[in-house]
């Protein structure tokens, strides 16, 4: 079968992308993870620590758009929630790279299947 | 206890979970909640959050360096990923619905179950030379580089296989750990898949798993950064060393004890889920 647009593309290739794209999200995501706890043990460090009651996470740190203000605030627990975000978004990434490989290879059947895990996917980080 | 004394803490109990987990092949995350929960008195919605955040980071690690040796079968792990994310987003809604000490005895349950698999031997099943209709349809067979050359596989029993994976992903989604002891049940033991296929297959879908209902506890505020930071650093620096010196550390001796540890926890987990402790 002749490809046009992306030659060559094998499952292999497609696995190597995928790799790549793993290990750079993950590394990225612990960076920022790290920074946004420098920042966060420096204010905060000396204050008393308690997770026994649950009060849940305020507001600005459950949505996308709260995520982002805390960080351009420099606030460092919105720092960590950013690099959680990018680890959260990882996966969510690789499934949509997998649709791409599966295209070039003109399989139908697994463009629809990896579509499917990513509108989940997709339906669970937005829709909640 | 002061916020840098907990989070100093958690990290180095994260990294010994994280180490033993990748050495053993059981995975840290499933003795991370009791770690938190149990040792550090930790509400469990808040360990649950840490936990699921810090499996996305082992399993993405991990996967990179599999799929690059072309043993995970990515066909496999894209359509069982269809029945772990809808169980996972399901579990995440159940998680929200139930008390806490009902989490935490089946959460218990896991973990005996978790001891009893890996102290039991390995029935090795060899895989079936007549190819499945469905499974030649959705294209699931495949072959993997062994030392003896391209070893081809047929894989069996799509319905069941894809049934148990709804079951792992809602564990995952209910408890936040990455449910791979189930997920390998399903694919070496139910769908005939070669061992080492199911594992590297397993640890690439758990990530995606766990992401679909990582959106559901962010929104319902589980995921606490401060909590999360340690458990994350700390989980991917110990597997991260596991992985190294896997091939010359025996093993043996330590899946006993780990597998021990993990029964304790499992009944402490259950007592403190039936007393009303959690």
């Amino acid at each position: 079968m002749k490809i046009s647009s992306l030659p060559n593309w094998t499952d292999q290739k497609v696995e190597n992308l995928v790799g790549n794209l793993l290990r750079t999200g993950v590394s990225l995501a612990a960076l920022i993870v790290f920074a946004g706890a420098v920042v966060y043990l420096a204010k905060h460090g000396a204050e008393p620590a308690d997770y026994r009651v649950f009060h849940g996470e305020p507001n600005q740190l459950r949505t996308i758009s709260g995520v982002l203000q805390e960080t351009v605030a420099l606030q460092g627990r919105g720092i960590i929630q950013l690099g959680l975000l990018l680890l959260i978004a990882t996966p969510v990434a690789r499934v949509g790279l997998s649709i791409l490989g599966f295209a070039a290879e003109r399989d139908r059947m697994y463009v629809v299947f990896a579509t499917i895990v990513l509108v989940i996917l997709l339906c669970s980080l937005f829709g909640s | 206890m002061k916020v840098w004394e907990l989070t100093l803490l958690v990290w180095i109990g994260s990294a010994v979970a994280g180490l033993l987990g990748s050495l053993t092949g059981l995975g840290g995350g499933v003795v991370l909640v009791p770690l938190l929960t149990l040792f550090f008195k930790v509400d469990i919605r808040y360990a649950i959050g840490a936990s699921l955040v810090s499996v996305i980071a082992t399993s993405s690690g991990a996967a990179a360096a599999y799929v690059k040796e072309g043993i995970s079968n990515i066909r496999i792990g894209m359509f069982l990923e269809i029945a772990t994310t809808l169980g996972a987003v399901l579990g995440a809604f159940v998680a929200a619905k139930v008390s806490t000490s009902a989490i935490a005895i089946v959460f218990g349950a896991v973990l005996l179950y978790s001891a009893y698999l890996s102290a039991r031997v390995r029935v090795r099943t060899r895989s079936d030379e007549v190819p499945d209709p469905l499974a030649t349809r959705l294209r699931l067979n495949g072959s993997f580089p062994t030392p003896e050359g391209i070893r081809h596989y047929f894989v069996r029993r799509v319905p069941m296989g894809f049934g148990f994976m709804f079951g792992a992903g809602a564990l995952s989604g209910l408890l936040g750990i990455g449910s791979g002891a189930v997920k390998v049940l399903a694919m070496d033991q139910a769908m005939r898949i070669p061992f080492k296929v199911s594992t590297t297959t397993s640890n690439f879908m758990i990530g995606v798993t766990a992401a679909a209902s990582a959106g559901v506890y962010l929104s319902r505020g589980y995921i606490d950064p401060g909590l999360s930071m340690p458990v994350m650093l700390g989980v991917l620096a110990g597997s991260l060393v596991g992985t190294r010196i896997l091939l010359q550390a025996e093993t043996k001796w330590l899946r006993i004890i780990f597998s021990l540890v993990i029964l304790l926890l499992g009944a402490q987990m259950i007592y403190n889920g039936a007393v009303g402790k959690i």
